[in-house]
């Protein structure tokens, strides 16, 4: 008998978070202007010990106010990403489930368009109007995990085939919505079609968005985070885990609104990047196994390492034209879900 | 255990059965009833008329019949997970369909037909989520819920299962672990919904072996749904027995256990002598046509 101790959560984070450290580091080395990893750690360091950078001032704004906010972004959606997939996959008893398998990452994705078009109409204050897209997205990504869950169901029971075939009919039906959006509206302020449909992190961010992705992700996964403990048991069924004393619906309303919210802030800030919620919690899992109070913060960072990787690579393969972050993540994920898939089914 | 006070009223007991030492009623089923619709405008599909019996410390209670005969409903109802149409269920003098998820979990443990793992774990871990209702929500497995998860497994026999996954042990191995992980809970009441039913014989003596054991020794109050006719003759203290939906009779199994009554409930010929263990023995017989 080995439990879980906070001993051992911490030191896995800690490595995890090394780990990140280290992609952050070649994630800012990486793009048309050079510079030396060990001027950039010795930057970071000093920026972290709060001296003054002896990089030159046009190293530290490419390094520090182009490169690293758009490195933090991705840190942030992935984390959400993975955090969401993993909530998913526990509630609906579908190691298969995720945001953008399920729909949600398109149904949010609607929802975060609809508001940018109402929004001009509202005369909102610019506080407001920062929270209109991502309050958008979130009641788009509740409305399509509710659509999806309750036709997902067969007699009264969630079944896993028709569970992802209701997704992905709702993401097919919703990305024609997308289309349909994008086509009427062109010449708006909506973005594009491929930055809702693969994802994307290249648009800055303004600082007011940067505060909500921030803060709304601690509070959802925070909340999502306090109930590990119960999702272990609901692996095992919801009677199983009701009899072993969980609060079923109390939980269930829980994480579906937390994670839903973190899949709203995710694609209202970057798009519907694919794949990030189902590949991260697989590997993170095979590596420390399925306890929740382990596998919620680790994902989290498994998210975070990868979306970065993924959008480096997205950036600096085909310099100097960009790739969407979502067709990297699209690329490596789906041979793996088309593999995970198969061995379930077999 | 806490001695809960108690709003229900003992009636008195029926003469001649063993376990009463302890004359505390545990568990008092009082006249409840159940109905199942599936939409409440149409006649429900299933009732469930009013059932009554009471169990007391230490005591083994089958609750006996053909498939759908209300046996599994009768256990959910017990268990508070089904509320009753009418009449209560009382644990040490508290509803159990009113209890909170946790208090509940605190005292009556459901080993239940086994679900499908979506991930594998091991044994331990299983036995440790009995420990669940217990914790805050984020508290890690302290050492007295290791102890009491250990103490869970030897109880059981199963100390050598507790590092193996539990996708790798065979099916008696699986059901005692179950067992062990209900154990933990520390309950007043363990529940047990057909937990014969993919083993072997050897195993299912075994597992039957092991609850007569705990349930004298840790004055638990057992009740197990079962179609097993010889098996709930011999390690139960009482019987149920059930017919679409009615509870027919309640007692030990001598006064259970009647030719003609079998024969009507299961519907076949059969015959009943008395076993050498003093207990009522079922041969049922196959072939004679009906």
């Amino acid at each position: 008998m080995r439990p879980l101790t906070l001993r051992r959560l911490l030191i896995h984070c800690a490595i995890l978070a090394a780990i990140l450290f280290g992609v952050i580091v070649i994630a800012l080395k990486m793009g048309a202007v050079p510079v030396s990893l060990y001027g950039l750690g010795r930057a970071l360091v000093r920026m972290a010990l709060g001296q003054a950078s002896d990089l030159s001032s046009e190293y530290k704004l490419i390094i520090f106010d182009i490169r690293l906010p758009r490195i933090i972004l991705g840190i942030f959606v992935g984390a959400s990403l993975a955090v969401a997939g993993t909530s998913f996959q526990a509630l609906l008893r579908n190691p298969l489930a995720d945001p953008y398998v399920l729909g949600v990452s398109s149904g949010a994705a609607v929802g975060a368009i609809v508001a940018l078009i109402i929004e001009p109409h509202l005369a909102l204050s610019p506080a407001v109007a920062a929270l209109f897209t991502p309050l958008g997205a979130f009641l788009g990504a509740l409305l399509t995990i509710a659509a999806v869950y309750l036709l997902g169901r067969r007699e009264g029971q969630i079944d896993s085939t028709t569970l992802l075939l209701a997704g992905v009919i709702s993401a097919s039906f919703l990305s024609a919505i997308i289309m349909f959006f994008m086509t009427t509206l062109k010449g708006g302020d909506t973005r594009g079609f491929a930055f809702w449909m693969m994802g994307d992190l290249s648009t800055p961010l303004q600082d007011s968005l940067h505060w909500v992705l921030r803060v709304g992700f601690f509070a959802a996964a925070g909340a999502i985070y306090t109930t590990a403990a119960d999702l272990n048991l609901l692996l095992a069924g919801e009677k199983e885990a009701m009899h072993l004393g969980v609060d079923v619906r109390r939980i269930q309303l829980v994480v579906y609104i937390a994670a839903s919210l973190l899949t709203g802030l995710a694609v209202s800030v970057s798009g519907a990047i694919g794949y990030i919620g189902l590949l991260v919690p697989h590997v993170m899992r095979l590596i420390f196994g399925s306890d929740h109070r382990l596998l919620l913060p680790t994902a989290a960072f498994g998210g975070a390492i990868a979306v970065v990787i993924a959008d480096t690579l997205a950036r600096t393969i085909f310099a100097p034209s960009e790739l969407p972050v979502g067709a990297i993540s699209a690329i490596a994920g789906a041979p793996l879900f088309i593999y995970l898939l198969r061995r379930k089914l077999t | 255990m806490s001695t809960a006070p108690r709003s229900a009223p003992i009636s008195s007991r029926p003469p001649g059965d063993s376990a009463r030492a302890n004359n505390e009623v545990r568990l008092s089923v009082e006249q409840v009833s159940y109905a199942y619709s599936p939409n409440p405008s149409q006649a429900p599909l299933f009732t469930l008329e009013a059932t009554s019996f009471q169990a007391h410390p230490g005591e083994i209670v089958a609750i006996l019949g053909p498939n759908a005969s209300g046996k599994s409903t009768l256990l959910k109802l017990i268990a508070g997970s089904l509320k009753p149409m009418s009449g209560r269920v009382l644990l040490e003098g508290f509803e159990t369909h009113t209890l909170s998820p946790r208090t509940r979990a605190q005292r009556l443990a459901m080993v239940q037909q086994e679900s499908p793992l979506l991930f594998p774990s091991r044994a331990w871990e299983f036995v440790l989520q009995g420990r669940h209702a217990y914790g805050r929500s984020l508290r890690f497995a302290g050492e007295d819920d290791v102890i009491i998860a250990r103490n869970a497994l030897a109880q059981v026999g199963a100390e050598n299962l507790s590092d193996r996954w539990m996708d790798q042990i065979s099916g008696g191995e699986k059901q005692r672990v179950i067992l062990a992980r209900a154990l933990a809970q520390q309950p007043l009441l363990l529940l047990l919904d057909e937990p014969t039913l993919h083993l072997d014989i050897g195993a299912q003596v075994d597992l039957l072996d092991a609850l007569r054991r705990l349930a004298a020794g840790n004055r638990y109050t057992v009740v197990v749904v079962t179609h097993e006719l010889n098996l709930a003759a011999e390690y139960a203290d009482q019987v149920a027995l059930m017919q679409r939906g009615r509870c027919l009779r309640v007692g030990p199994p001598a006064t259970v256990y009647q030719r003609e009554l079998l024969e009507q409930v299961f519907q076949t010929p059969l015959t009943v002598e008395l076993g050498s263990s003093g207990r009522p023995r079922v041969n049922v017989l196959a072939g004679s046509g009906s």
